[in-house]
């Protein structure tokens, strides 16, 4: 048996798997411009994908936080470096955990309830009916959860950022014995602008990764509960990788000197 | 006369199985025509491939003899507006109450105000014998019976020109179903609407059709008046209609 056979016919597959993605990106955006859009929907999302992953996102900010204070003290004791806790931890949580730790919670939480939703809708043909309603599946269920992850984001991560330096703060003040006001003097002078904000920017993207890949992959179940199951695990994974990925491509980007 | 529907020679397959072969059909205005024919022979695909869920590989549809086999966006929500659809699995909403199941085409397609749209939704819920008292309720608090219904009154509530019945009486009592079927007939009567059912249950057939399709293998293989189905001289017809196991109708089972 040729065993180059089997690779071509995966390599193939996977290429329209990327065709698949990319029309159903572009039909997604091409209906994000066009109105009507669906604000009632847009904000019944806001509130799913955002106000209630406060919580997830706020406890494992505010712990990694204080385990980063933690680490750098410890590896900055070896050097006489200690005092340098404030300024690392604002740093590596605005430019970089904040947006990441965030990412990856939501993309759990959100990313597989959206294949769930969308993929029972598919095999239930309920977005059958719909069509047969006259309602654009790709307008009713789909705008409207990107639009709702990419407003969402920037804003669970500024939230994010301000607790994970909590976190740090805490730590460092309690068990490390550093002085509050001097902690809280050192991250404020050291915070920039551009940190936040390019914390921000990665935030929206991985928003927008997030709803797709639930979206896409609910989109494209077949097959009854094990589908949907299916995709469901596909649209975590995916979308957790495609975020470590465009963080990458982000970080190499945003600070490119 | 302009048929309502027309299909020529619409084949559809999946991977290597072939479903239709070939169809020609024709639904004239105000006529009801209901197919029948085994399980899983195609004729859920028909209906999907005319409504542009499913598109034919080969062949043309046309309705009020303008030709959709390849209309999408707005020009097929502009055709899709003509019609209403049952589907057998009934696919109600479960995220939406039961009254606005019913009233989702007038919200979104319609634009009625949401206020009218609910007096409309709990008329028609009446019409299928279902109260007010379960406007409110979600559709996984109803019966397997009930949902269908909701989805009957889905179908029929922005009184569509064409209405699409998959399997109507599956799953009723015989005396709902008998109501059905007298709605479904007073609504050809009454509002003129030409409707394409398809059902296994022969009563139902009876009652409802003005003419009768049999589909087997991917084709049309019999149609005339419903007077005439007891004298069609078809083998498989007079096999299906009697239901008997012996026939030129092999069932693919392994005994
Ligand atoms: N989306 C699909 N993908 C693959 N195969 C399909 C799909 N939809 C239908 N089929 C196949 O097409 C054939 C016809 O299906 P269809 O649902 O039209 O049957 P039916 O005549 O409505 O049967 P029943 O009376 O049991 O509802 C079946 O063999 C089914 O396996
Ligand atoms: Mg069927």
């Amino acid at each position: 048996m040729n065993i180059f056979a089997p690779i071509g016919r995966a390599f193939f597959l996977f290429l329209a798997q990327i065709g698949r993605l990319t029309m159903f990106t572009v039909q997604a955006i091409s209906h994000i411009v066009r109105p009507p859009i669906y604000w009632y929907a847009v904000f019944q999302q806001l509130m799913r994908i955002g106000y209630f992953s406060l919580p997830v996102v706020g406890l494992t900010a505010f712990f990694t936080g204080g385990a980063l204070a933690l680490q750098i003290y410890l590896g900055g004791n070896r050097y006489g470096a200690e005092a340098i806790v404030p300024q690392i931890v604002v740093l590596g949580i605005t430019r970089e955990l904040g947006p990441v730790i965030a990412g990856l919670m939501v993309a759990g939480r959100v990313s597989a309830a959206i294949a769930a939703e969308i993929g029972t809708m598919r095999v239930t043909e309920q977005i059958d009916a719909l069509t047969t309603l006259a309602t654009n599946p790709i307008k009713y269920l789909v705008v409207p959860r990107l639009v709702a992850a990419v407003i969402s984001m920037p804003i669970l991560v500024a939230i994010a950022d301000s607790i994970g330096v909590f976190g740090g703060y805490v730590v460092a003040t309690q068990t490390l014995g550093f002085s509050g006001g001097i902690y809280l003097k050192n991250t404020v002078d050291f915070m920039k602008t551009e940190d936040v904000v390019s914390g921000l920017y990665k935030a929206a993207t991985f928003g927008f990764i997030i709803a797709l890949m639930g979206c896409y992959n609910g989109f494209n179940s077949r097959g009854g509960a094990q589908g949907v199951g299916a995709a469901t695990t596909n649209a975590v994974v995916s979308s957790s990788i495609l975020i470590l990925a465009a963080n990458y491509v982000l970080t190499s980007l945003l600070f490119a000197k | 006369m302009t048929p309502k529907i027309e299909l020529r020679g619409v084949k559809k397959r999946f991977g290597p199985k072939v479903v239709l072969d070939g169809i020609d059909l024709v639904v004239n205005p105000g006529e009801s025509l209901v197919i029948i024919g085994g399980s899983g022979t195609g004729k859920s695909v028909t209906i999907k491939s005319v409504l542009g869920i499913l598109r034919p590989d080969a062949g043309q549809i046309f309705v009020d003899g303008e030709e959709v086999t390849h209309v999408s966006g707005r020009g097929r929500d502009r055709v899709l507006k003509k019609f209403g659809m049952l589907f057998q699995s009934a696919a109600l909403f479960d995220s939406l109450p039961v009254w606005e199941n019913v009233a989702f085409g007038l919200i979104q397609g319609r634009g009625v105000g949401r206020k009218a749209a609910r007096e409309i939704a709990i008329k028609k819920l009446a019409q299928v014998g279902l109260g007010a008292e379960v406007a409110n309720l979600s559709p996984s608090e109803l019966s397997g019976g009930m949902q269908k219904r909701v989805g009957l009154a889905r179908a029929i509530a922005a009184d569509p020109e064409i209405i699409f019945f998959d399997e109507p009486t599956t799953g009723l009592d015989p005396i709902m179903a008998d109501i059905i079927n007298s709605l479904i007939v007073n609504t050809v009567k009454d509002v003129g609407a030409t409707t394409l059912s398809i059902t296994h249950d022969m009563v139902s057939a009876r009652k409802i059709a003005h003419r009768i399709a049999m589909l087997y293998k991917g084709k049309i293989i019999w149609h005339g008046p419903v007077a005439d189905i007891d004298k069609s001289g078809n083998e498989y017809v007079d096999q299906f209609i009697h239901g008997r196991a012996e026939g030129p109708i092999k069932m693919e089972v392994k005994a």
